[in-house]
């Protein structure tokens, strides 16, 4: 018994030792740098320990700003791109004709390198002194006025920023789900047929639940994504994120320490497990209302 | 409910791109259901089984032909409105919902006049679920039974809105050899009690042949027989329905019909009286040989199996089709192991002639010409 637990444990060592190393250790460092007041990055010394950087860090206006980008972000972005990957995915399920040649194109901004897709969407939105791009031609010629999408109102950078989240998120999600969708059983259906269910009723009473597990998965891992962005911000509106007022939650983190404004690690790591407890708490509510709601096979 | 098929016929487009055309599953098939009795639909697989019961119930359009339930032509009905249940070889119960959601499943469904309120749906699924005896186990998931178990539970949905018709496509091949005797029985007995006309799809004869009223035996989407079960395996019609049923299969020999007598190789084992000179193929019965001495078919000797209350001798002959012959003869006889030959008696009832090309059955009168004492 202890010997077989022993082998088990030395199994596991290369694993734990490199999660100590590169996890455990790094979140435990984080959480003693963000209670060292008045750190100093040169000499390496603080003056004292206590809560004053989460308290900075809370009444920081380009926090706060942050925290709003990121939860419109989330709360757009995430039921957006499932309810479309999940709309797309249920007609590629049933499309016969084609369905490969669909399945690809929906497929290829997954493998598509990063850089073309921000050439893409420069054409889309971006104004330059040679054009006015895509999307305002449209505009337009429908007799509207241009609107700038990276440089003006607010609310037209957070379209461009969810745009540009629920296409590229798109693509696995599509993947996920007609996978999903395909792996339920035919005879399921059929039996609801004979049965005389509607079509709807078929999809929310079967559809739904058989493929539940695989949504929430989604939706789960979507949230965590959507907390997480950063680089696709950058991408699109520049290293100045906070000038922009489009900073994400780990754009302030990563600006505390490395920004014009940086050289901050201990406001930088408040920040960081504040985003920590944000995700963590809402990770558990989707575990939760999952218990009742997800149907696992 | 009677149901009558007339001149069903279904093709599928070819998945073959290259060649292209049509697969016909089922071919210009008709036959009639009497009311209330239980068909078993019997037949090699591929042979257009599921194809069959799915247009019954409405899952599939026929090409060609018409459905009647009683005097009701219901070709064209969607299948909800054709009044029937449908048990799947898969079961298909929906895995997230317990036994009684399953069984409540069809009657929420029913709308305007039909709608039933929560209390009734509920006493209703208990009553289908005490008819297949699993009332004890309404609040579980299907994953948490047997797979006999969730077999009934399949037959309780399907009869839960009381349907004129109960189709069962292959409903015991996923049971242990037990389960299934046990289970094909159980059917039976639902099927007597509630009196419901019903088609049970089955590859297995033997399971056909137990349960059935009338059997109907089809091959490559075309019907063969049909009859009670005892007279379909007596009077074969074709070689292949003699083939299809029985275990052990019957024995088919390469002989010849001259003279007035049934010649199996350089021996003639039957009388023939006023036949014409022609190649036959000679079906014998398992049950059809007799030990006698001086009898006159003689096989080579393999080997003695006793199974039970039966003894089968398994021999071979040249003239056989099947690489062995088996006979099977009660326990009481004698047998020496160790000779090299047996002897039989034929009984001419067992035996049964089919025409060397078509294969179809040649009716004759056959008699022993050796007397047994
Ligand atoms: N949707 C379809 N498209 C094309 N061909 C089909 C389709 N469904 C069935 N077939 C063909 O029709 C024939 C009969 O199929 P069917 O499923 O009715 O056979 P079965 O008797 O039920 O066989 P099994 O005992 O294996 O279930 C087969 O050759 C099959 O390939
Ligand atoms: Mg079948």
């Amino acid at each position: 018994m202890i010997k077989s637990s022993a082998k088990a444990w030395l199994y596991l060592l290369p694993a734990v030792l490199f999660l100590t190393a590169f996890m455990v250790y790094p979140l435990f460092d984080v959480m003693v740098y963000s209670v060292e007041e008045g750190y100093n990055f040169a000499s390496q010394t603080y003056r004292g320990t206590g809560l004053y950087n989460y308290s900075y860090v809370l009444h920081d206006q380009y926090f706060l700003q942050a925290v709003k980008n990121t939860f419109i972000l989330v709360i757009i972005t995430v039921p957006l791109s499932t309810g479309i990957a999940l709309l797309i995915s249920l007609g590629l399920n049933s499309v016969t004709k084609f369905k490969e040649l669909f399945q690809t194109i929906f497929f290829l901004p997954y493998v598509t390198n990063t850089l073309a897709v921000g050439l893409v969407f420069m054409i889309l939105f971006k104004k330059t002194p040679y054009s006015e791009g895509f999307v305002n031609l449209i505009i337009t010629a429908l007799g509207g006025t241009s609107v700038d999408f990276i440089e003006g109102p607010y609310w037209a950078k957070m379209f461009v920023l969810c745009f540009y989240t629920v296409w590229v998120v798109l693509p696995f999600k599509i993947l996920i789900l007609t996978s999903a969708l395909a792996s339920v059983d035919d005879d399921l259906y059929k039996a609801a047929k004979v049965d005389g269910t509607g079509r709807l009723r078929i999809f929310t009473r079967i559809t739904l639940p058989m493929i539940s597990s695989m949504i929430f998965y989604l939706v789960i891992t979507g949230f965590i994504g959507a907390f997480k962005a950063y680089s696709d911000v950058v991408a699109i509106f520049g290293t100045n994120l906070n000038a922009a007022g489009m900073n994400t939650i780990v754009g302030y983190v990563y600006d505390m320490l490395y920004g014009d404004s940086g050289g901050y690690p201990s406001f930088a790591s408040a920040a960081a497990l504040i985003l920590f407890a944000i995700v963590l708490t809402i990770t558990c509510i989707n575990l939760l209302v999952s218990r009742k709601k997800v149907y696992y096979a | 409910m009677k149901i009558v098929l007339e001149h069903l016929t279904k093709r599928f487009p070819s998945l073959d791109r290259k060649t292209g055309g049509f697969v016909t599953a089922v071919n210009d098939f008709s036959f009639e259901i009497p009311d209330g009795k239980l068909v078993g639909l019997l037949g090699p697989s591929g042979c257009g089984k599921s194809t069959m019961l799915n247009m019954i119930c409405g899952l599939e359009t026929p090409t060609e032909g018409k459905i009647y339930f009683g005097d009701d032509d219901v070709t064209k009905l969607p299948p909800e409105n054709r009044g029937v249940g449908m048990v799947f070889q898969s079961y298909a119960l929906y895995p997230h919902l317990t036994v009684r959601q399953n069984i409540m499943f069809p009657l929420e469904n029913l709308k305007g006049d039909a709608k039933l309120s929560k209390e009734v749906m509920r006493e209703k699924a208990l009553e289908a679920a005490k008819l297949v005896q699993i009332e004890a186990l309404m609040d579980r998931k299907p994953s948490e039974m047997s797979g006999g178990q969730q077999q009934r539970v399949a037959i309780a949905r399907a009869l839960v809105k009381k349907p004129r018709v109960l189709l069962l496509d292959e409903p015991l091949s996923n049971l242990d050899a037990r389960l299934r005797l046990q289970t094909r029985e159980e059917i039976r007995r639902i099927q007597r009690e509630t009196a419901i006309t019903t088609v049970f799809v089955t590859h297995d004869q033997e399971e056909a042949m137990s349960i059935s009223d009338l059997i109907v035996v089809m091959n490559r989407g075309e019907l063969q027989q049909i009859g009670k079960p005892q007279d379909v395996y007596d009077d074969p019609v074709n070689l292949f329905v003699a083939k299809f049923l029985g275990t052990p299969a019957i024995n088919v020999f390469a002989g010849r019909l001259s003279g007035g007598k049934l010649w199996i190789g350089n021996e003639a084992v039957l009388e023939a009286p006023g036949s014409e000179d022609r190649d036959v193929w000679v079906g014998i019965r398992p049950e059809g040989f007799v030990l006698y001495e001086n009898g006159p078919f003689r096989t080579k000797l393999s080997r003695i199996e006793v199974m039970g209350r039966d003894t089968s001798i398994v021999s071979t002959h040249d003239m056989c089709e099947n690489t062995v012959v088996r006979s099977i003869i009660s326990s009481g006889s004698q047998i020496d192991p160790d000779q090299e030959y047996v002897h039989f008696l034929l009984k001419p009832e067992k035996v049964c002639l089919f025409a060397k090309d078509t294969e179809e059955r040649i009716y004759t009168e056959l008699r022993n010409g050796h007397d047994k004492k």
